[in-house]
């Protein structure tokens, strides 16, 4: 007998099968990444699922044109690094209306340059299924969906129509036009990720370190001034903090923390101690109680 | 999710050595509308310090709009994620929350109490070790507790926690309790439902959730979550015989051809000896091959690759398996089927089955019975209507590896889908298969029929005696067993009467019984033929077809039909035991031969007409046959 799994190694087993499922049973799957560290953990354990061949699926990432710098640096380093066949799609129409956080608000920005663009990218490659890094205890109705989430032709999500799912006989088929989302991470926690980056010694984007970066303080937000798109108000100037970030994404709608972890221990021993949950640094879900359950069934991941 | 704790920096490597070692516990809690589930995982959530602050002003908010109990948070409004949950105070769907304390980490399931959503609370069921059920302590035990119950027995779930809540509005009343108590046990016991622990609690009060409370000094047990931190759930799926699913071939290139799958029980090493089932093909493991390196051994839940020393053909549905105890493959089976889609179960439609990595095309060729959860009572039925639950036999468009759901959850749960809509419609637990398909490699058993037949000294065989009543066919056939045993051939002879008082007393003499009772008896044949025997069957065993079958399922040569070709009128002058008589006065219908007809032999392998030869006579001309079928020398 062999000693029984530890929790990470239950996790990333689960993980690993939900992977292999896809690429057995879909025709045309893609993995979305978004270059945070839940998607680190995504991609490390789809080097694992099919070693030693490479996962027989392209990385698709949806950039909205305003990312943080390091993030793009980071993208295009492991996917070099990593041999991945790597994807960019931008909503070219919404960047011809210049749309963006600051001109249009963060809800305008997100439908346009983020929802839909994943639309029209799923559509232009004919992705029949998705890898999403989501994670149930992200948020309620994250917590609710399947790890297989069906979509129709139109990308919605009916959370009133969910398919059973039991064991791990998962049922991916769909019609043309019809897709699946997969959220190969549903069980994982956010300590669990931190603890297998930790234990995996898996790169992530120098962002979630402590440093020294230019914010300005925003509603409340600490904003890390990233380029020269950044307009100013004029009581407003960028100072020097040291601070981190918890979850990254569009550089105007993420705020920092202010902190001194420089390291994955001293950000694992700053997380036990914290109480606010990791969306709190993103502006995007405020508007409203079921937000991102309405933005789900619009076709946001 | 994170505890809140006042951990020192220099502390986090034991803390995360500390985490690793932490058992996970998945459980569901289940019970009806207003019993109080969600309240209580947000009690759960609140006491062990695990909502985040941001998540509590979000709860305080929502309390505002929605308060039910003045100066109470609505834990409820804390998990119910979906809108139409929120607006109408009901759980749709299942929801899964993570907590960890000093002890266990936990992954809990909440399941809706609706009727309507029983396909949620199945859905939640499946992946857990433990379900705590809720009941009012007002209400006690009612429907939806049973329904809940069986779901739960019906899903194999080992361990039971019956949360009775709201003691607090029975004023924390021992009798109540004892009395709750009492009334579940009796029906656990008529379920088989084990390992029941019953907890009084008060979700909304804190009352014996997270610590024991000096309301209910009567109870001594643990608190809810002391128990759940403590129950042990301890599976033996690694101590089982190997399984591996066989879910994605892996080929980089030309020089390497791999198996992935996770592993659902056992244990491999490189150098051990497997079967693939179907088929039976057989190999030896060369490499567990894994993105960390190779390893020595891999057990029950890792996700490997390996690499045989065989090229044998494998494809994905395959199972790579223990050499001496492979699973059993079948082309049918009796399974329990919860039905979940509004369009009702179609016996004869043709659905997929999706088990282990297998997909095949189902059709569920008899319904069996229904069962009423909330009474249990077994109904008929030709349809299954949404969340109904039956029992049912169902065949494969071709043969599968399985192991009954009680062994193996992997390889015995199925779901069923929808060849259009693709909906996942069914969800199914095997209970037995129905026959091994006649195409595949039985199990190799080290002593086989040659051996026996070999001890035996003999050439075993099926003698099968046909012909009317009357014709002397069990004379016949007892005088070739006396000669048989008197020259020390091992024999037995199966007779119409004997074994219609025993094995077949349940068939009368409808055609459709004269079939199965001919089945059996064929069934019964090829097995003594397989113990080396020499068998005498003495049958009227009217039909061509069943004498067919009989002879189908040997393999040529052993099996010799005797026609005792008697007349008619002889048969019916003879009349030994005046069942002529009764046929002719109408006393007995389907009597072959006057209302039930005979079906001649077209190819027997010797005919007997006892009208003309003495029954010595005829005995002797058979021992003749046999040794020119070198079955006696």
């Amino acid at each position: 007998m062999t000693a029984p799994l530890t929790h990470l190694q239950r996790l990333e087993a689960e993980s690993i099968y939900i992977m292999r499922e896809v690429a057995a049973e879909c025709e045309n799957p893609v993995m979305l990444y978004s270059i945070g560290k839940d998607s680190s953990v995504m991609l490390h354990l789809a080097m694992k699922a099919f070693y030693p061949s490479k996962p027989p699926f392209p990385l698709l990432h949806v950039d909205t044109t305003w990312k943080f710098r390091e993030m793009i640096e980071f993208r295009d380093r492991m996917a070099a690094e990593l041999g991945f066949d790597l994807l960019v799609h931008t909503n070219e129409a919404g960047v011809e209306q210049g749309v963006g956080p600051f001109s249009h608000g963060s809800a305008v920005h997100t439908d346009i340059m983020k929802t839909q663009a994943l639309k029209q990218a799923l559509d232009k490659y004919g992705f029949d299924a998705a890898f999403g890094g989501a994670r149930r205890d992200e948020e309620k109705s994250r917590a609710k969906e399947r790890i297989f989430s069906f979509r129709t032709r139109n990308h919605r999500w009916d959370p009133k129509t969910q398919r059973p799912e039991l064991w791990q006989a998962y049922n991916c088929r769909v019609a043309k036009g019809e897709s699946m989302r997969v959220f190969p991470l549903s069980n994982w926690t956010e300590l669990d990720i931190w603890q297998y980056i930790y234990q995996e010694n898996i790169p992530i984007v120098p962002l979630y370190f402590a440093g020294e970066r230019q914010i300005v303080e925003r509603d409340g937000s600490l904003i890390m001034v990233d380029d020269d798109r950044m307009p100013l108000e004029p009581d407003e100037a960028p100072r020097a903090m040291t601070v981190r970030f918890r979850t990254l994404g569009c550089y105007p709608l993420t705020g920092a923390v202010e902190s001194t972890a420089s390291t994955l221990e001293e950000i694992i021993q700053e997380m036990l101690v914290v109480t606010t949950s990791e969306r709190e640094g993103r502006v995007i879900d405020h508007d409203q109680g079921a937000s991102m359950e309405k933005k789900k069934q619009e076709g946001y991941f | 999710m994170l505890p809140r704790s006042d951990i020192k920096p220099g502390d986090v490597k034991a803390y995360l050595a500390d985490q690793e070692n932490k058992s996970l516990l998945r459980f569901l809690t289940c019970g009806s509308v207003d019993d109080g589930k969600s309240t209580l995982i947000g009690r759960l959530l609140y006491d062990s310090k695990l909502l985040f602050e941001d998540q509590l002003a979000t709860l305080k908010g929502q309390s505002q709009k929605t308060l039910k109990d003045e100066g109470e948070l609505d834990f409820a409004s804390l998990v119910d994620g979906l809108q139409a949950e929120r607006e109408q105070g009901i759980t749709i769907d299942v929801a899964y929350r993570f907590f960890a304390t000093d002890k266990r980490k936990f992954v809990v399931a909440d399941t809706p109490g609706h009727e309507q959503y029983t396909r949620n609370m199945a859905t939640g069921a499946s992946a857990c070790d433990l379900a705590v059920i809720l009941i009012d302590a007002r209400k006690g035990v009612i429907t939806q507790t049973r329904r809940h119950s069986y779901i739960v027995r019906l899903l194999g779930i080992s361990q039971v926690v019956l949360a009775v809540n709201k003691m607090d509005l029975v004023g924390y009343d021992e009798a109540r309790f004892d009395e709750i108590v009492a009334e579940f046990d009796s029906f656990a016991r008529e379920i088989e439902l084990q390992n029941v622990t019953a907890i009084p609690v008060s979700a909304l009060k804190g009352v014996n959730v997270i610590a024991a409370s000096d309301k209910t000094p009567w109870y001594s047990g643990p608190s809810l979550l002391e128990h759940l931190e403590t129950v042990d759930v301890w599976s033996d799926t690694a101590s089982a015989p190997l399984r591996l699913p066989v879910q994605w071939i892996n080929r980089p290139n030309l020089d390497f051809r791999g198996y992935s799958g996770t592993i659902s029980s056992g244990t491999v090493r490189p150098g051990d000896k497997i079967t693939v089932q179907p088929g039976g093909r057989t190999s030896t493991v060369e490499r567990i091959v894994t993105y960390g390196g190779d390893l020595e051994a891999a057990g029950a839940g890792e996700a490997v690759t390996l690499t045989l020393a065989d090229e044998i053909d494998i494809s994905r549905g395959d199972v790579i398996a223990a050499d001496e105890t492979p699973p059993e493959v079948t082309d049918q089976f009796a399974a329990h089927i919860i039905w979940m889609h509004d369009e009702p179960l179609l016996p004869e439609r043709s659905y997929l089955l999706r088990i282990g990595t297998q997909t095949v095309p189902a059709v569920i060729t008899e319904l069996k019975h229904k069962i009423n959860v909330n009474t249990l009572e077994q109904l008929a039925g030709k349809t299954l209507e949404l969340n109904e639950i039956a029992f049912c036999n169902i065949a494969l468009d071709r043969a599968i590896a399985y192991e009954p759901y009680a062994d193996n959850r992997e390889l015995g749960g199925f779901v069923l889908i929808d060849r259009i809509s693709n909906h996942t419609v069914g969800a199914g637990m095997i209970e037995f298969g129905l026959r091994r398909a006649t195409n595949l490699v039985w199990q190799e058993l080290h002593v086989d029929k040659s051996a026996r037949a070999l001890m035996n000294n003999q050439k075993p065989c099926v003698l099968w005696f046909t012909g009317l009543s009357g014709s002397g066919k069990s004379t016949v056939a007892n005088l070739v067993e006396r000669k048989l045993h008197a020259a020390n051939r091992r024999t037995y002879t199966l007779d119409g009467d004997n074994v219609r008082h025993g094995l077949n007393k349940d068939l009368g003499f409808t055609d459709a019984d004269r079939v199965e009772n001919i089945r059996r008896v064929a069934e019964v044949s090829r097995l003594m033929l397989d113990a080396g025997m020499i068998v005498l069957v003495s049958f009227i065993s009217p039909f061509r077809s069943e004498r067919r079958m009989a002879r189908d399922l040997v393999e040529g040569g052993e099996f010799l039909e005797v026609f005792v070709n008697t007349p008619l009128e002889v048969c019916e002058a003879r009349d030994p035991k005046g069942l002529y008589e009764k046929a002719r006065a109408g006393d007995i219908k389907n009597f072959t031969g006057i209302d039930s007809p005979y079906e001649e032999p077209e190819n027997a392998e010797i005919i007997i007409d006892t009208s003309t030869l003495s029954p010595d006579a005829a005995a002797d001309r058979i021992i003749e046959m046999l040794k020119d079928w070198r079955i006696v020398l």
